[in-house]
């Protein structure tokens, strides 16, 4: 989470157009990824995991709930590549289709965070005055609690349901949102292309719709990508404590906890072959989220 | 930056104090919230399945849920007031008490993480900034990147899988204390304190051989900002004008290194564990699942099983106490570190 700190400063100039000199904008993301293969192999994993959400369910070679008693507990094979489970049923298959459930939940709470926390903060960041004080102090009164342990509360609070985490882990994002886009609103707000756009005649909405949001994107996007990372793993965490999604729905959380169950007993493949598909995955959207800010903003490299 | 005089400072520091009022109050509001804002009737549901309609109808009014929301919720302060957090329905105890006798296993895991992870990431950070492009720099790039996508859950499991059932080195990854131990006597609630004020070494080794791996896990978890923090502070710095002007004055390497640039990166160091304990704070029930550590994180679990929603709740609520107060105690810490420091120009 260490992006809140480094997105904080503004960052006014370039950013529309990093490399607008004669070459476009694809020169320059072509020279990053040249310059950082490891940006490369984020893309490309990225791909992989959306493919595997996309087309998953319809490639695996076996139906991710079946059960068969007499192939329970079987070490990794060819037949079945990161063995079977205690009922029978295949890790592989699980883990594949584990990926749309997984991602759909943390796409769908960093789309409300990104949403919610976007109107408030250009609210507040455009217009001031009361309304920003009050934000902040509901920003600041959310941010006081432990996030993992808020969500804990809430879905607690609101009920066990798919949907109460995705709200949860919504809420538990929206202050970095909220912050970072009245951060970069409120620098903005009298800046020379916003006053010609006034003079133009453009009302205050119009003004800052669609001439100052769309400037605090790019700080945005690498923001998505970390947090997605992290709603992954907030989703994971919940459904390992048993909040969420139920089984026999495959979910790596969930399979995280039950093979945690036979670890001790040393059929480890239960519980790390999941383990690491969502480390995988929560690693990619980390170092994507470290591409992205090379190519939007080169200043803050490190 | 201003003179700092010394009331000027008791000023900025009682400031600093009143402002965490406002946000007390926000959280406790938040949490009044979430115990109304229950899935169903919560009289009906603290009477049990087989309650008539007159016993529902008692406990909402023993409960004060026939009241307006504004009149429960101050009940609800009045009853925070007097430390009352509710009954659990699980352990049949006060939500308060069985916090309070479980907090400490908690309060050791965490801060014998936080130590741990200090002590390797902060001189991580130093060397690798000290550093750059060298070999520690890049490892420390490596580790803050994976640090930050690591389940706590699995590695957790992962380490007991290797550490006790692969090389047997572990002890059975449940609790703080293998059974054939007697608790040291209560004194502070951390195992390794009380045994070694018992003088009693048998059961401070068990007790250290029980905390070794989940301090480890919740270590690893936080190694990665504080490592990445320290570095970029150390960074900044290290290219700052007063670095250059200590070198020009023929300081040596290691005082440049240790009481000027290393004082100065000091600060954004601190703000990070205040954030890293949030996360700490979070990270340990799941940590705390997975070792079947007694602390409060898994009293939180086996609440949210049993549907004992006082307990959850009384759960969140201390955590988000505990958070405000760390944070406090952070601010205050700045203006030992940082004497220029003064709250109201901020």
């Amino acid at each position: 989470m260490t992006a809140i700190s480094d997105n904080a400063a503004p960052t006014d100039t370039g950013i529309d157009n990093p490399s607008s000199h004669r070459d476009g904008p694809f020169s320059h993301i072509a020279y990053v990824l040249r310059e950082n293969p490891v940006t490369l192999l984020a893309f490309l994993l990225f791909l992989f995991i959306v493919g595997c959400a996309l087309f998953g369910p319809y490639l695996v070679p076996y139906d991710p709930l079946k059960t068969s008693a007499a192939h329970a507990l079987q070490p990794p094979s060819a037949d079945h590549w990161f063995g079977t489970d205690s009922v029978g049923r295949d890790v592989f298959s699980r883990v594949v289709v584990a990926t749309r459930l997984d991602l759909s939940i943390s796409i769908a709470a960093v789309g409300l965070s990104f949403v919610i926390g976007s109107i408030l903060g250009g609210i507040a960041g455009y217009w001031g005055g009361w309304i920003d004080s009050v934000l902040n102090r509901l920003l600041d009164t959310i941010m006081a609690f432990p996030l993992f342990v808020l969500a804990m509360g809430i879905v607690a609070a609101m009920g066990n349901t798919i949907e109460n985490i995705i709200y949860a882990t919504a809420i538990i994002n929206i202050p970095f949102y909220a912050r970072l886009v009245r951060a970069e609103v409120n620098i903005r707000r009298d800046a020379g292309f916003v006053r010609a756009a006034k003079l133009a005649g453009n009302t205050d909405l119009r003004v800052l719709i669609m001439h100052i949001f769309p400037n605090t994107l790019p700080p945005m996007m690498v923001q998505i990508s970390l947090n997605m990372g992290w709603a992954i793993l907030n989703a994971a965490g919940l459904s390992f404590i048993g909040l969420g999604v139920r089984p026999p729905t495959p979910e790596w959380g969930i399979m995280v906890a039950e093979g945690a169950n036979f670890i001790v007993s040393g059929e480890w493949w239960l519980a790390v072959f999941p383990g690491l598909w969502l480390m995988i995955a929560v690693f990619t959207f980390n170092l994507l989220g470290d591409g992205l800010r090379d190519i939007f903003d080169p200043r803050k490299r490190t | 930056m201003k003179k700092t005089t010394t009331p000027n400072r008791v000023r900025a520091v009682t400031g600093r104090i009143a402002q965490t009022i406002p946000v007390l109050f926000g959280v406790v509001v938040i949490s009044f919230l979430l115990t109304r804002a229950l899935p169903g009737d919560p009289a009906a549901y603290f009477a049990g399945a087989a309650a008539s309609e007159e016993s529902i109808q008692q406990i909402r009014v023993a409960l004060g849920l026939d009241k307006s929301l504004p009149q429960q919720f101050l009940i609800y302060l009045q009853d925070l007031f007097q430390g009352d957090l509710g009954q659990s329905i699980s352990t049949g105890q006060p939500v308060a008490t069985d916090l309070a006798n479980r907090l400490p296993a908690s309060l050791e895991l965490t801060l014998s993480a936080l130590l741990i992870s200090c002590g390797i990431a902060i001189p991580l950070g130093v060397l690798a900034a000290t550093r750059p492009g060298s070999a520690v720099d890049h490892i420390c790039r490596v580790l803050v990147t994976a640090g930050v996508s690591l389940p706590t859950f699995f590695t957790g499991i992962l380490l007991i899988y290797i550490f006790y059932y692969l090389l047997g080195v572990a002890p059975s990854p449940l609790g703080r204390l293998d059974f054939i131990y007697i608790e040291p006597d209560h004194v502070t609630g951390f195992y390794l304190v009380d045994a070694a004020i018992a003088g009693d070494w048998e059961t401070w080794v068990a007790a250290l051989k029980q905390l070794v791996l989940p301090s480890i896990t919740l270590a690893l978890f936080t190694l990665a900002p504080i490592a990445r923090m320290t570095r970029a502070a150390m960074l900044s710095a290290l290219s700052s004008d007063y670095i250059r002007t200590a070198r020009a004055s023929g300081l040596s390497d290691k005082k440049i290194l240790y009481t000027h640039a290393f004082r100065n990166a000091l600060l954004p160091i601190v703000t990070t564990l205040g954030m890293v304990f949030s996360f700490t704070l979070g990270a340990n029930v799941l940590v705390e699942k997975v070792f079947a550590w007694p602390g409060i994180g898994s009293y939180a679990v086996e609440a949210l099983v049993v549907s004992d929603y006082a307990a959850v709740q009384g759960f969140v609520l201390a955590m988000a106490v505990l958070f405000v107060i760390l944070n406090l105690v952070i601010d205050l810490m700045y203006t030992a570190i940082d004497p220029r420091i003064g709250f109201d120009s901020q």
